[in-house]
Parts: C-alpha cells; sequence; structure tokens
C-alpha cells in the first residue's frame, strides 16, 4: 500500500485514540475503568521488554492459522463435494444445517471435556467458527458458474475435471476469498473463547487472568494487540485476494 | 460432409409452474456448407433449437442427426457462439481461443498455432496477452469468433452472437464472419432476430413463430456472394428484408 493510502486509516486512529485521551482526561475517570492510551502503550512496552506478551500472541495466532487451515480445507471440500454431487447435498445439507444452528461458543466446554486443555481444543473450537462461511461460499460461488461457459466447455466434450478446474474455480474464486476474509476474523474469536474456558496462554488467557487482577491497562493492551492481529489478518488475505483475482 | 436434419423435434419444458412447450414438430435439413439462420422474435424457442443440434439438451420428441448418426450429446465437431462473448475472465485472449481445444484434449502446441492465425484473421495481434476487460465488446465478441473455429469444426452454432454490439461494429461483424465463413467451407446454423443480418449472411433463412416455436416460412437468400456493406444500400436487398419481415408478421 503506497503511504497517501494509508494515510486516512492513521487519521482514523488518531482521531479515536485522542477521543479517548481526551474522554480520560477531562471526564477524571479513573484508571481502573478506563487507562489512558499511554499506560496501555506502558503495559504493552512492558510485556514486549520482559519476552512475556510473545508466548500469548504466538498461542492465540497458531490456533487461529491451524484451525483457518483445517476448517477452511474442509470446508472448501466438503462445499466443492456438496455442490457437485446431488448426493452429498441431501447427506450433508441438513449436517452443516443443523451445525451451523448451534452457537459454537456454547460448544466450548464441551470441547474441552473431549480435546483436552491443550491446543487441540482451541484448534477444534476455531474449526467450527471458521467453517460455515468457507463452506457456504464455497458452494455458493461453484454453484454461481456462467452458465454458457459450461456449455462452451460440454459443447467441446470437456471432462468435468476440466470444467471444474478451468470454469467453476476461478469463477468462484471471488466469492471464496471474502468468505475466507470473513473466516479469518471469526478464526481470532475462536481463539480468544478457547483460551477463555481453558488455557494458559493466549491473548484470551491474558485478557481475562488481567481482568481478573484488575491491570485493566494490561487488559486493554491484549485488545489492542487482537485488534491489531484482526486487521493484519484481514489484510493479508486481502492482499492474496488481490493477487489472485486479478481480474475481479 | 453430412446434412444436419431434425426430424419431427419437439422440446417441453418442465418447470415449477407447469410445462411449457418450446418447440412443436419441427422438420427440417441443413446441406452441408450451407449458411442458415433462424430467425425470429425473442422466446420463439431458436435458442433451444440450437442447443438441440449442440447436443447440450435432448428433444422431448423426435430425432436429430448429423448424416445417419442420431445426435445424442455434445460431439466433436461443432464450434460453438454465445449473445455475450463469454470469455474467461481470468484467461488471456490466447488461453480463451485454446479452451475447445483444451476441453478436447488437444494439446496446446497445436492448437496455438491454428489460435494465433485465427486471432490475426480477426485482426487481434498484439492482443494476445490481453486479458478480456481490456478489450471492447466488439474485440471480445471476435475472440469469441476465433474461438469458435479453433477446433476448425464442420458445424458452426451461433446464438445472435452480434446482439450485444452497436450498429456500426454489428455490420462490420457481420462482414468478417462471412470471410470467415467463405473461407473455409462449414455448415453455419445462426439464431438471430435482426432481419438485415438474415439476410446479408444466410443462402437460406428460417423464419420461427413464438408459442410453440414451429417454422413457418423457409426463404432462399440467392444474394451473390461475397456481400459488402453496399449490398445493404440495394433494391435487391431492400426486397429479401421484406419478404422476411412479411413473413415474420404472418407468423406473429
Amino acid at each position: 500500500m503506497r503511504p497517501a493510502r494509508l494515510l486516512p486509516p492513521l487519521l482514523g486512529a488518531a482521531f479515536v485514540i485522542a477521543l479517548w485521551w481526551g474522554a480520560v482526561t477531562l471526564l477524571h475517570l479513573p484508571d481502573y475503568l478506563l487507562p489512558t492510551p499511554m499506560a496501555v502503550a506502558e503495559a504493552l512496552a512492558i510485556g514486549f521488554g520482559d519476552g512475556s506478551l510473545w508466548p500469548h500472541i504466538w498461542a492465540t495466532v497458531e490456533a487461529s492459522l491451524l484451525g483457518l487451515a483445517i476448517g477452511g480445507g474442509l470446508a472448501f471440500l466438503l462445499g466443492v463435494l456438496l455442490a457437485e454431487q446431488k448426493l452429498f447435498e441431501r447427506v450433508l445439507y441438513p449436517l452443516v444445517s443443523a451445525l451451523q444452528a448451534v452457537p459454537k461458543v456454547a460448544l466450548a466446554p464441551l470441547i474441552m471435556v473431549w480435546c483436552g486443555f491443550g491446543l487441540e481444543s482451541r484448534v477444534v473450537l476455531v474449526m467450527l467458527i471458521c467453517f460455515f462461511p468457507l463452506f457456504v461460499s464455497t458452494v455458493a460461488g461453484i454453484r454461481g458458474a456462467d452458465p454458457d461457459l459450461v456449455d462452451l466447455c460440454r459443447v467441446s466434450c470437456a471432462s468435468r475435471w476440466f470444467v471444474f478446474w478451468h470454469v467453476k474455480l476461478p469463477g468462484a474464486a471471488n466469492g471464496i476469498f471474502v468468505g475466507l476474509q470473513v473466516a479469518t476474523s471469526l478464526a481470532l474469536i475462536g481463539a480468544v473463547v478457547g483460551e477463555f474456558v481453558a488455557s494458559q496462554r493466549g491473548l484470551g488467557y491474558l485478557i481475562a487472568s488481567s481482568g481478573a487482577n484488575m491491570s485493566i491497562a494490561t487488559m486493554f493492551g491484549g485488545v489492542t494487540l487482537l485488534a491489531l492481529l484482526g486487521i493484519g489478518g484481514t489484510e493479508a488475505v486481502r492482499w492474496v485476494h488481490r493477487r489472485v483475482v486479478f481480474w475481479g | 460432409m453430412d446434412n444436419l436434419t431434425a426430424e419431427h423435434v419437439g422440446l417441453t419444458y418442465t418447470t415449477l409452474r407447469g410445462h411449457t412447450e418450446a418447440l412443436r414438430d419441427l422438420t427440417l435439413s441443413i446441406a452441408p456448407g450451407a449458411f442458415v439462420s433462424v430467425l425470429g422474435p425473442s422466446g420463439c424457442g431458436k435458442s433451444s433449437l440450437l442447443r438441440l443440434f449442440a447436443g447440450l439438451t435432448p428433444p422431448t420428441t423426435g430425432h436429430l442427426r448429423q448424416g445417419a448418426t442420431q445426435i445424442t450429446g455434445p460431439r466433436r465437431q461443432v464450434g460453438i457462439a454465445f449473445q455475450r462473448p463469454t470469455l474467461m475472465p481470468w484467461k488471456s485472449v490466447l488461453d480463451n481461443t485454446l479452451v475447445p481445444a483444451l476441453a478436447q484434449g488437444t494439446s496446446r502446441a497445436s492448437a496455438e498455432r491454428r489460435a494465433r492465425t485465427l486471432l490475426e484473421t480477426v485482426g487481434l495481434h498484439g492482443f494476445l496477452d490481453a486479458y478480456p476487460h481490456e478489450l471492447s465488446g466488439g474485440m471480445q465478441q471476435r475472440v469469441g469468433l476465433a474461438r469458435m473455429l479453433v477446433n476448425d469444426p464442420a458445424i458452426l452454432l451461433m446464438d445472435e452472437p452480434f446482439s450485444a454490439l452497436d450498429a456500426l461494429t454489428r455490420e462490420t461483424m457481420m462482414v468478417e464472419l462471412q470471410r470467415l465463413w467463405l473461407a473455409d467451407a462449414k455448415t453455419a446454423l445462426f439464431v438471430t432476430h435482426s432481419i438485415a443480418e438474415a439476410a446479408f449472411l444466410s443462402d437460406r433463412v428460417l423464419v420461427m413463430s413464438p408459442r410453440p416455436g414451429r417454422i413457418t416460412a423457409d426463404i432462399a437468400c440467392t444474394l451473390p456472394r461475397p456481400r459488402t456493406l453496399d449490398l445493404l444500400e440495394t433494391p435487391a436487398f431492400a426486397a429479401l428484408t421484406g419478404q422476411l419481415r412479411r413473413a415474420l408478421d404472418h407468423s406473429a
């Protein structure tokens, strides 16, 4: 991104921070309710200085990326099968709808019972949360293929694989990337919920434990890092999106 | 080369709202190498007829044949062009032209030579690596024509290929298509709702009427070839278009 394009969002962020700072100072809010941006920055600086933040950040990133990769990959594969095979649709669709109807966060304690208190539980939770947006966008994208392009290939005696690879998949790419972008921000939610419920590490754990200790500045620091991770993740997806779907 | 024939062909679509009879008792025969237009208003089933000959849709009743062989599905000798250019935005002009060749398993190396020649013929040399969104509508439709011809098909099926173009581009494309067709003896079935297009391009015009689609007139066009745009101004052309218009009005 060019510096000129970066300016407006930075200005926006600066405005919010100024508003925050002004509110704390002018309204004389006690720092156990709302710390100043300076105090949050200080807490972050200390955490980065003594290296205690890195394991938390890594734990959250690890669970999010693994869950996104496995859950997203599964969603893509099942989405393709469902879009291409009537039988799979009849078997899978009720199951997926039922899964989607359950708030995945409500399953967190159960997953902990099944998968223990390690990384596995958090990855499974992230998988479940990431699955649906990618699944739906894959099915819709594959189904939405231009019928004339499909006919063009059929007239030329194309194989099913040819139609999928040359027409359906590229046609679906745009929607799939939009789904991936949604799934990326959901992945962080899944990881953080998992850390709330049961973990000794991760930004979710950091936020929960510093809340319990009333170290509100550290708590805000954790939230800030999560926001940055979220922005970084979606921006990375958008960057890849623009390069892969160059015609969009 | 073989005749294309339809014998008592009927086509009924079943939708959620019931049955729609798209074609009724259609019988026709197209001589090899002839340029035949199917002229009719929107919704008269002329695109359905094209899909039947392409082997994309099976008829509800009757038979379609190429020579003695019944048409049961897509087959190799057919090239097709649609109303819209229908290009893949993710492929370059050259790669788009190659699609029918690669689809039927021709090696890229051998198909590429023909694709390059064809693209040159339709005036697109220098645009081989361009992407569809970088081209004008007329240029995109030229890619569509080159793509239709890339397998050197014996039969050309065209579904209003110029309907999305502006009037001037349309006239240039008519001349272009005639040139490509004259260069190589191919059977052409050209679906259109433009009287001028049908009169300019065809050896024979089949007039169709809607609901259900059936052929109501079969008019020969004997104007000498190659036809040029000057022909559009001549009394002979006016007489032919007049005849076609009356046939259309009569059928409606």
